[in-house]
């Protein structure tokens, strides 16, 4: 096969690169977003093409084979998932990812003999394997495969400074040696500091994880384009691994939590308040045709999906829900919590699915002062995003975090399964005062029927 | 490439990708993290380079499981992000700006839902 010139190889490279940035880009308004992905992609298309004519390469047909294997696998999964399954299959995806890149430290370790270099290895295998092996555990939390509360024993965090300082051990004895079995022995520490990291992690923090590991391999790749001197993985992980970081940060401080407090100090403190017994507090129960009354005849409704609508199924019939009050005259809006659903925007994307206008997705920041003017809250499938305890009390989990501010609306409805408390497990206050009503069962059933009176009035 | 003109790419990287992703309304923030999600799947080309030099068949076996891994990544990650992407597009109300309308949007949304 010919090669072609480095030069063009750079420039195609760069070429990448600039498209990548493109997508991102893209994504500072819905409008440009589709396209900018579907640069991003021709980028990644155009990268792949180039790799081949640029060096010399050998078992041709074998990668090839190896590339069909990976896109049938993946294609047809990323086409069928539902929408409120995104969060486990982006988990997935990174995860595989943060593996490829340790894989291919791995084998970059024998023909290298510069000690910088290896040093590039060692980030990219110890990162790489903790975003494999973080990944595969908040994929089984997602998917239910495992219990989503945090699993904490005794000597858990003796046991994370053991691997951790193990970890770092191997990594300079691999950066001195060389030695692949060393190097094996990392990223099996790697794998175990990965598993030790989400396992504490409550399902509520889960969003924060997948974010946070989406970032670590960004900088796994990013180190194995200095493995490789290749441009274009250092600056597309790069870019990955900045991105990733910002949006961490933006959740926890939407969660109002710090980063390390999620990750070390996951809901240590869930017992005192909180319990998934169901209380037998008395709470005012109402029957759909009373909901329909209240709403069909108010002039403003803010609707607060949470996790519950999402699992429900019911987005569309609150979507349905919305337009029928809206047709009535009546002002509608969506309240997005921004941890509302399992990633961070999740809700948004839900909603987008049921076809909700989203200049009605109003965030947080925004509406939490028109609560004041709302008739009614409508709480679909929500707890802890609408729990007052966050400013209330002081020892509870989720103390600080910002909430929506439905107690503000003269009345307040809450669709609800049960009286179980939300993920976090902590007692609602909200629930047992004057100017609250609560109508059990499926949210998505709940809608129908509100939806059904509603048409009826 | 020597090691300082790839410190200063990098070093450029970071302020580029900090820029380009703060302006992101929190409403694309699962897209975004597909979106970047896909784009680290470009370890592909990595991988790809690994598995054309591999000469020991232990190598190539282990090279090319990194190239089934990256591509499944960069594949997919591209392919859920657009048909995310996809629902956001096309109900941009024409008819009715952001302030409501009920009467105009009634029909056109109705349309959507079918």
């Amino acid at each position: 096969m010919t090669l072609i010139n480095p030069v063009w190889t750079s420039l195609l490279y760069l070429a990448a690169a600039v498209c990548f940035i493109l997508a991102l880009k893209g994504l500072n308004s819905p409008r440009t977003a589709r396209r900018g992905n579907l640069v991003g992609a021709f980028g990644a298309a155009l990268a792949v093409a180039t790799v081949f004519f640029s060096v010399k390469m050998d078992n041709v047909p074998w990668i090839l084979a190896a590339m069909v294997v990976g896109s049938g696998v993946a294609a047809p999964v990323a086409r069928q998932v539902k929408m409120t399954q995104m969060p486990q299959l982006v988990a997935l995806f990174n995860g595989v990812g943060g593996g490829a890149a340790a894989l291919v430290a791995l084998l970059e370790l024998a023909p290298t003999e510069d000690h910088w270099v290896r040093v590039a290895i060692v980030f990219t295998l110890l990162v790489g394997a903790v975003s494999f092996a973080g990944s595969a555990i908040t994929f089984s939390k997602l998917q239910e495969l495992m219990t989503t509360r945090p699993v904490v024993f005794p000597g858990l965090p003796t046991l994370m400074g053991a691997v951790l300082l193990a970890a770092v051990g191997a990594a300079v004895a691999v950066v001195f040696s060389g030695s692949l079995a060393l190097a094996l022995v990392l990223l099996l520490l790697g794998l175990a500091a990965g598993l030790l990291l989400v396992l504490p992690v409550g399902g509520a923090d889960v969003p924060i994880v997948i974010s946070l590991l989406n970032a670590f391999t960004g900088l796994a790749v990013a180190a194995s384009g200095l493995v490789l001197g290749n441009v274009l993985l250092v600056v597309a992980g790069t870019l990955v691994g900045a991105s990733g970081t910002i949006l961490t940060r933006a959740m926890a401080a939407a969660m109002g939590r710090s980063v390390a407090g999620i990750l070390f100090g996951a809901f240590k403190g869930g017992s005192t308040a909180g319990s998934t017994a169901v209380s037998d507090r008395p709470v005012r129960s109402s029957s759909p045709e009373d909901v329909a009354v209240l709403l069909g005849y108010a002039q403003r409704v803010i609707i607060v999906p949470g996790y519950g609508l999402a699992v429900a199924q019911g987005q569309h019939t609150a979507a349905e829900l919305a337009l029928a009050l809206e047709a009535r005259g009546i002002d509608v809006d969506f309240a997005i919590h921004p941890v509302a659903g399992r990633m961070p925007g999740h809700m948004n994307v839900l909603l987008a699915e049921a076809n909700v206008p989203y200049e009605s997705l109003k965030e947080m920041g925004e509406i939490n002062s028109e609560f004041r003017t709302a008739d009614v809250a409508l709480v679909v499938g929500a707890n802890d995003v609408v729990n007052p305890a966050a400013k209330t009390t002081a020892g509870s989990p989720i103390y600080g975090m910002p909430i929506l501010e439905v107690a503000d609306a003269r009345q307040v409805v809450f669709l609800k399964r049960s009286m179980r408390p939300g993920f976090a497990g902590i007692e609602n206050e909200l629930m047992y005062e004057p100017q609250t009503t609560l109508l059990f069962g499926d949210a998505k059933e709940s809608l129908a029927k509100v939806l059904s009176a509603v048409k009826a009035l | 490439m020597d090691g300082i003109a790839l410190l200063t790419i990098t070093v450029l990287a970071v302020f580029v990708g900090f820029e380009v992703v703060s302006k992101v309304s929190s409403t694309l923030h699962t897209p975004l993290m597909s979106g970047a999600n896909a784009i680290h799947g470009i370890i592909l080309v990595g991988a790809i380079i690994v598995a054309g030099q591999a000469s020991d068949p232990w190598v190539l076996a282990v090279a090319l499981l990194a190239v089934v891994l990256a591509t499944a990544n960069l594949v997919g990650g591209f392919v859920v992000t657009d048909r995310m992407l996809e629902m956001f597009r096309g109900r941009k109300r024409e008819v009715a700006p952001p302030g409501r309308e009920p009467e105009a949007l009634k029909p056109e949304a109705k349309e959507g839902l079918r």
